[in-house]
């Protein structure tokens, strides 16, 4: 018997399912002040959050189109719909989202992830989240999780959130930050007070379902000193032929001493664009843990990045990337050493086949006042077969000789001989190198949580299906 | 005795080269078959186009197993037929346990599903046969493994799989005098529990002392160049190869 878990059995289906979408709740495609002010009246924005939006409309349309990564001429903003009027209101209990809705996530295992192994769960559909709640112990505590719309309205927050909003992700920083700035809608808002640590995980669930649409939902997490918390986000969409986009932005304040780990399973469609900026900023002794799982997409653009500001904070990036047919994955993780005594630890795998690309860049930033940091960088990356490519891109900039820095980066093809040998022993070809995949990516999945090892398990199993020839 | 294993003027070639030059060999049920050559005649080639290695393209001949042609047939199928390679250089392949692989394969070669604990018992008594610390299981597939731990993983595979023809390629080169004893043991464990065809593929004695030797084949230049009895092993310990390779 296999072991059952929260989400098994996971086939491509399973996320290419999907109900049809009432087009009348459809805002026109394409950016203009009108639109943008559309979103502001829908969202009942504050004046400085009009302000924000239309500030960064104008922004998007001065700034040049980024140029670092995979061409990503296929996508046309002017086509993309940036915001879909969602038919009901959030909800606090499952049985009054639409029933279409609720199926989604039923079906992707939320709603019972959540009573089996979560602290709460948000759900995101197209532009509005249907669904946000924590257990009543854990708001006691004084957990807020919640989408960050409420939390903007709640004069307990509201402060908070415009202090913190786009501040370590600016308009400015590059298009599509300002394209976000212009569009932004759900997400979540998460603050943990001083000294409270949360045993069991949150996850929020963000699903695309519309076509040619976009979606860009804004984190905001902020962890008072001591504290900890796991973060789960989990996003997919279904198959469509129109190209969609994903331009979220993720910002993570962590405060003395605590630490955020800030896990990610992302199995975006292959027509989608996911061109997505996350940033955490590090305060003294505290930590931040990226988990990232990139399966999906058609082209993405994605470079965590930690600010470690703070005397003796730490980051640590655990990555894979996988990039099958059509697939081209620019993915990496940006450090930052901006204080004495931190350090940073780098492990990534990423797997390439049947003409996938995947480049993983990495860049370590050591400032002079940084002496006594640590970094160290571990990229291996496998080709499946030889029309694959896998590449890593190390970049560092070390600005002061008291510093230790390592860095080890290997690139392989699938050897023929394990291969044989595997099959020598009576596996057969596909499952001889699905285990010689997962076995690669080992080290990674271990530090995934365990719903998502084993649907990246599966995921693997899947891929390697039919990439025998 | 039935013919289990026959190879029929079998020429094989590795990227243009020819390395075996119409080898013919018939090997029955239960006998034991010693295959010696000086270094580069062929014997792994041999070896591993009898598995099935896609390394190797046969050029002319068959391989016949049970009376079967399996000349075509992928690796897989071969060892669910009931053939297995001791590789002379085994792969490391990192994430997955000895244990794990094991069962997977056990369960491949069988077509059966073993419970978890019933396997866990087969496997700690065949390492307990090969002087193997249990914690090996669960290191990952020879990963890390020395040259002579790696050599009794394999034997251990033998004895859990439980294979109709052994082929054994130097499994005692690299090992220490006892580790040489400990991996003779598994293998007449194996010849005991099983009764399996083997074929031994040596450049020592030592491997072959507590085994009842039928038949030699000395391989050289990719050509059967004698064969003979248990007599022949010790002879070409002796007077090396020189007689059967020809000097031009
Ligand atoms: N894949 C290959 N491509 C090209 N040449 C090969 C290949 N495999 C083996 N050969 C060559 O074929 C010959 C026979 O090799 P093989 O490994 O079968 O020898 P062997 O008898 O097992 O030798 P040893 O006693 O050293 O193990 C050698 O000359 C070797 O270099
Ligand atoms: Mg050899």
């Amino acid at each position: 018997m296999k072991e059952k878990t929260v989400v098994s059995d996971i086939d491509r289906s399973l996320y290419d399912f999907r109900y049809e979408e009432d087009e009348s709740e459809y805002f026109d495609s394409g950016l203009s002040k009108e639109i943008i002010s559309a979103i502001s009246d829908e969202k009942n924005d504050t004046e400085w959050m009009r302000e924000f939006r239309l500030k960064a409309l104008d922004i998007y349309s001065k700034t040049k189109m980024v140029e670092w990564g995979p061409s990503i001429e296929g996508l046309d903003v002017d086509n993309i719909v940036t915001y879909i009027r969602q038919r009901s209101r959030m909800n606090t209990d499952w049985s009054e989202v639409p029933d279409d809705i609720k199926d989604t996530f039923e079906r992707l295992g939320i709603p019972q992830a959540e009573r089996e192994s979560l602290a709460g769960v948000g759900a995101q559909y197209d532009s509005e989240l249907v669904y946000h709640n924590v257990r009543k112990e854990v708001a006691e505590s004084g957990v807020v999780y919640t989408d960050l719309e409420s939390a903007m309205h709640d004069e307990k927050y509201a402060d908070m959130i415009r202090e913190h909003f786009m501040k370590l992700v600016p308009p400015t920083d590059h298009k599509f930050a300002a394209l976000h700035g212009a569009v932004w809608s759900g997400g979540s808002f998460v603050y943990v007070p001083k000294g409270v640590k949360l045993e069991i995980p949150l996850q929020s669930y963000f699903r695309l379902n519309a076509k040619g649409a976009g979606q860009f939902e804004h984190t905001l997490i902020i962890l008072e000193e001591d504290s900890y918390l796991h973060f789960i986000e989990g996003c997919s969409a279904p198959k469509y032929y129109e190209a969609g986009l994903h331009a979220g932005c993720v910002e993570l304040f962590v405060g003395k001493n605590a630490t955020l780990r800030y896990s990610t399973i992302e199995n975006w469609s292959k027509n989608m664009y996911n061109l997505n900026t996350k940033r955490a900023v590090v305060d003294e002794g505290g930590k931040i843990e990226w988990v990232s799982g990139s399966f999906g997409s058609h082209v993405s653009y994605l470079y965590p990045m930690s600010i470690l500001n703070g005397k003796g904070a730490s980051a640590e990036f655990t990555g894979i990337t996988f990039a099958g047919e059509g697939q081209n994955l620019d993915t990496g993780a940006k450090i930052v050493h901006n204080a004495p005594d931190t350090s940073s630890y780098i492990n990534t795998k990423s797997i390439s086949k049947s003409g996938g690309i995947s480049t993983f860049r990495s860049a370590v930033t050591v400032n002079s006042n940084a002496e006594g940091s640590k970094s160290a960088v571990n990229c291996e990356s496998l080709m499946l077969d030889r029309i694959s490519r896998s590449d890593t891109v190390p970049v560092m900039d070390i600005k002061t000789d008291k510093a230790d820095i390592g860095h080890e980066a290997k690139i392989g093809r699938i050897s023929d001989e394990a291969v044989f040998y595997l099959m020598s022993r009576g596996l057969d070809e596909e499952s001889a190198k699905a285990m010689i995949v997962r076995g690669f990516a080992d080290n990674v999945s271990k530090e995934l949580p365990l719903e998502y090892a084993v649907e990246m398990n599966n995921l693997i199993g899947l891929e390697m299906k039919g990439s025998i020839g | 005795m039935a013919n289990l294993l026959e190879i029929k003027d079998l020429s094989v070639s590795a990227e243009e080269k020819e390395i075996l030059k119409g080898v013919s060999l018939t090997l029955s049920e239960n006998e034991t078959h010693v295959l010696m050559g000086p270094n580069g005649a062929g014997k792994s080639t041999l070896g591993s186009t009898i598995m099935g290695s896609p390394e190797y393209t046969v050029t002319k001949g068959k391989i016949l197993f049970d009376g079967e042609d399996i000349t075509e047939l992928s690796a897989d199928k071969r060892a669910k037929k009931g053939i297995f390679l001791s590789f002379q250089n085994p792969i490391e392949i990192p994430g997955i346990t000895l244990s794990q692989f094991l069962r997977n394969a056990h369960e491949q070669v069988t077509g059966k599903h073993t419970k978890l604990w019933d396997f866990k018992k087969q496997l700690k008594a065949a390492m307990e046969v090969l002087d193997m610390d249990t914690s090996y299981a669960e290191r990952d597939l020879n990963a890390g493994f020395s040259g002579g731990e790696k050599k009794k993983a394999e034997i251990l595979q033998l004895l859990i799989l439980k294979p109709k023809l052994a082929i054994l390629d130097e499994t005692d080169s690299g090992l220490d005098v006892d580790a040489v004893r400990t991996v003779s043991k598994g293998i007449d464990e194996y010849k005991r529990t099983t009764g399996g065809l083997l074929l031994v593929i040596t450049h020592n004695t030592k491997i072959l002392d507590a085994l009842k030797v039928d038949k030699t084949h000395i391989l050289a230049d990719g050509a059967i160049a004698a064969e003979g009895g248990a007599e022949l092993v010790g002879q070409v310990i002796s007077e090396g190869f020189e007689k059967y390779t020809k000097k031009d």
